[in-house]
């Protein structure tokens, strides 16, 4: 089951805790990954885990030149793109009546722009083979909502509508668009908690534990199989029941 | 047949999956060969590709039969 073999992959923010997990479990399925994110000496080092064949493809996702640059330079290196995960996100949080608007254009262009732009590049090549797999990384809080992450917040539940409306236009392709929306997981963001914040978070999850970086990279191992070919338009909630959708 | 005639019919065949012999100048995509929108968006990508030429969303919809795409290549391809 799951096996992936012969695909390829593009994972964006793939120098963050999620992303280099999603990377490792992609390749442990046997695809070819392509790692794309902003440290050159990050996503060398995960290459060189990796194995040979593992392109490594820097990008800044808030540069529209760049992410059209990615999406060809990707093709050119794999080949193809059959599975595009865009997991690269970024926050700039703030209560809203304070928020500037850099902030907000920033995180909009970083976590939701681009990864239309992908999507978009992408889907040439998925719709003349007849196949592909999209997967959006997004969050509980687009879902939720969250005091400070209006920005945040929205480009999350964007990336839902715009899975949920290329799901319906791409689904006689063989090619499905779904998103993963993971809680609260472990990151060098949560060990800065201190204890009391910690407790608070946990009052919050009943699973009483924060997730692992491992198991959103399962369900994204999911998502881009064979097997999940009947999956389309959905977000996958991981995160532990804090909320049950 | 002209050279651009016989190119636009074998994408068209070749996409759609449709016999040769109905796809005629007349032939309408949507309604006599069974293509939807988004088939209609890869022929024209396809078109593009094929003749080098970069057909405008406004031109696109004013391509609604195998001529229509015919009549628009011999006018604009570059290759």
């Amino acid at each position: 089951m799951f096996d992936l073999q012969g695909a390829t992959a593009l994972v964006t923010g793939a120098t963050g805790g999620l992303g280099g997990a999603i990377a490792r479990a992609l390749r442990a399925q046997g695809a070819r990954v392509a790692v794309s994110g902003t440290r050159r000496d990050a996503l060398d080092a995960l290459a060189a885990e990796l194995g040979a064949d593992c392109p490594v493809l820097p990008c800044d996702l808030g540069d529209r030149a760049q992410v059209e640059a990615l999406a060809s330079q990707a093709e050119a290196a794999l080949g193809s793109i059959d599975i595009l995960v865009n997991n690269a996100g970024i926050t700039r949080d703030g209560l809203a009546v304070r928020m500037k608007d850099e902030d907000w254009d920033r995180v909009l262009h970083v976590d939701l722009t681009s990864g239309f732009t992908l999507a978009r590049a992408a889907l040439k090549g998925m719709m003349k083979r007849r196949h592909g797999r999209i997967i959006g990384i997004t969050s509980v809080v687009g879902v939720t909502g969250n005091a400070g992450q209006a920005n945040y917040a929205a480009a999350k539940a964007g990336m839902i509508g715009m899975s949920k409306a290329i799901a319906a236009e791409v689904a006689t392709r063989g090619i499905t668009v779904n998103c993963i929306a993971p809680g609260f997981i472990e990151s060098p963001m949560t060990d800065a908690l201190n204890d009391k914040q910690r407790a608070a978070i946990l009052g919050t999850v009943p699973a009483g534990r924060l997730g692992l970086g491992a198991e959103i990279a399962a369900a994204t191992v999911y998502l881009a199989s064979r097997e999940a070919a009947y999956v389309t338009g959905q977000t996958l909630h991981v995160n532990g029941g804090m909320a049950m959708i | 047949m002209s050279d651009v005639e016989e190119r636009v019919k074998k994408i068209v065949v070749e996409h759609l999956g449709v016999e040769p012999d109905k796809v005629v100048d007349n032939a309408n995509f949507i309604d006599d060969l069974g293509a939807d929108s988004l088939d209609t968006v890869e022929l024209v990508m396809a078109f593009e590709e094929e003749f080098g030429v970069e057909i405008p969303d406004d031109a696109a919809e004013t391509i609604v039969t195998v001529g229509d795409a015919v009549r628009f290549l011999e006018k604009n391809k570059k290759s």
